[in-house]
């Protein structure tokens, strides 16, 4: 297990692994979705308060959740960096950030477009939409700060710092909810004893989330390979691999 | 079999999935692109720096 | 010079930041100015009548507090930086924590206090009602030096770069949101006449919070930005 820990932290390992692990998660992440798709559009039923709109959600829902999960990786990655100096964790932090922000981009936009024939408005001050506003602004934070330092081990470390720190509100963000008690409505699904929704309509949202797991460590496999090939340009096995065409 | 039907909200429902897929497809590309255009780049440096030797 | 005690490096700390804060005295007064014209600002672009200046002083008046305390803590580690003061600071034999929190404390005496004095005279020109004013002390109390404490570690990551003023407040923001939120809540609150005791609460909460941790940020985040 240590042994394949540390292979991992080895630039040209994680290129060729990754290589060979991008495709297979590609396809997974494509079935997923269109498995997704068919049962969240076609087969799940129409729900009875909300009418058709409320099949938002096989998106909306899993790019909230996802922008919360990927903000903690990032968190987590960056102690990882601070305290073992491994790179690839550096490089994992900083390949999901813009991934983050687009997932939280989706969940604002999204919530949005469900809340005009819903509430009758585009945007309430509601509490889950203003931290989801905010925790776009630590995303877009860290990556403010990742472009403005030049040294790529500075950048890291002080992203790492900052998503630590960032990290602080996750909890306020996730128990907003209970705090202000706005007309956003509580969750329906993390409940312990039975979900509240329809299996039909639940299945369809558990691939959607599935799916966006998947999607994420396609994205962030194909960003870090970048990252490494940047990061080693001056290694042997770059310039082979630069030689070789293409 | 075409499209489901959902009514008036339609255009909330369709507008959502077409922005979500419009990023995620994006999201995808952008990296690829990078790819090709970093190897590119580097390749070139190379083929430089032979032909001068 | 090594064995001086812990606490006595606080103090010189603490004495030095004072000291230099009164010799450019103008970096201290300017963002008062700030907070002062910005908030007069409101009655001039909004309206004067008194109902709906009540109802927007406890805001208006704790963004202005931010906005004033994000200007001044530019000068936190400026100047040591410049002069190489802050690389000694490291290198010193004491806990870079303790060191930086001497350093956030005379930041939030020369901004945060003068704030503080000032806001029940400008909570007056807003038409807040009196009972509130209290209030409004006791959040700026509680929640001016936490201001001061999350800001420390923005600077301390932007303190290395050139033109790092935008970037910090696109850091340090959405750090400040819990803060706004209950303390001008609280506010709004008392000048409805209810309850602001879990307000106030909170606000300690973090203050307490932001006492223990930020310190240890901001030292790990200033030997980031020197290396």
């Amino acid at each position: 297990m240590w042994l394949w820990f540390h292979k991992l932290g080895s630039p040209k390992y994680f290129y060729t692994l990754a290589g060979k692990l991008i495709p297979w998660f590609g396809w997974i992440t494509l079935l997923l979705v269109l498995a997704g798709l068919y049962g969240g559009l076609i087969l799940a039923p129409t729900d009875y308060q909300q009418g058709e709109s409320y099949r938002i959600i096989y998106i909306h829902v899993p790019a909230a959740w996802m922008s919360l999960f990927i903000y903690i990786v990032m968190a987590i990655c960056g102690a990882i960096g601070l305290i073992w100096k491994m790179k690839m964790a550096d490089i994992i932090a900083s390949s999901s950030a813009p991934i983050g922000a687009a997932f939280t981009f989706l969940a604002l936009v999204t919530g949005s477009l469900w809340g005009k024939p819903m509430w009758g408005t585009w945007w309430t001050w509601d509490a889950r939409l203003t931290s989801e506003l905010i925790l776009l602004f630590l995303y877009l934070g860290f990556m403010g700060l990742q472009s403005a330092i030049v040294d790529r081990r500075t950048a890291a470390n002080a992203c790492a710092v900052l998503a630590l720190v960032g990290v602080v509100n996750i909890p306020i963000i996730h128990y907003s909810v209970e705090w202000w008690n706005t007309l956003h409505q509580g969750s329906t699904v993390m409940r312990m004893d039975k979900p509240a929704m329809d299996t039909r309509m639940l299945i369809p949202l558990l691939l959607m989330w599935l799916s966006s797991q998947f999607y994420y460590g396609t994205v962030l496999m194909m960003r870090a390979r970048n990252e490494v090939l940047d990061r080693e340009r001056d290694t042997g096995w770059v310039k082979e691999l630069a030689m070789e065409g293409k | 079999m075409g499209l489901p039907d959902f009514g008036k909200y339609a255009f909330y429902v369709w507008t959502s999935y077409g922005i979500a897929a419009f990023v995620m497809i994006i999201n995808l590309v952008l990296p690829m692109l990078k790819r090709k255009e970093i190897l590119k780049t580097l390749n070139r440096k190379l083929r430089r720096e032979q032909s001068k030797s | 010079m090594n064995n001086t005690g812990l606490f006595t490096a606080f103090l010189t700390i603490l004495k030095r930041d004072l000291t230099l804060a009164y010799r450019t005295r103008s970096e201290v007064v300017n963002p008062l100015l700030f907070f002062i014209i910005v908030i007069s600002l409101f009655p001039l672009a909004v309206s004067p009548d008194p109902n709906i200046l009540r109802k927007l002083a406890p805001g208006v008046i704790w963004v202005a507090a931010l906005l004033a305390t994000l200007l001044s803590l530019d000068s936190l580690f400026r100047s040591d930086f410049d002069d190489g003061a802050l690389d000694q600071l490291l290198l010193s034999v004491h806990p870079t924590p303790v060191l930086v929190l001497a350093k956030v404390l005379a930041h939030w005496m020369v901004t945060g206090i003068p704030l503080l004095l000032l806001s029940p005279l400008l909570a007056v020109l807003l038409h807040l009602p009196t009972d509130a004013i209290g209030v409004l002390l006791a959040t700026l109390a509680l929640g001016s030096p936490v201001l001061s404490l999350v800001g420390a570690i923005g600077v301390a990551l932007t303190v290395g770069l050139r033109r790092g003023g935008v970037l910090l407040s696109l850091l340090i923001l959405p750090l400040y949101i819990p803060v706004l939120i209950f303390a001008a809540n609280a506010v709004g609150n008392a000048a409805a006449g209810l309850i602001i005791t879990g307000q106030l609460y909170f606000l300690a909460a973090l203050l307490v919070l932001s006492l223990t941790l930020a310190p240890v940020a901001a030292a790990a985040a200033l030997r980031i930005s020197l290396r």
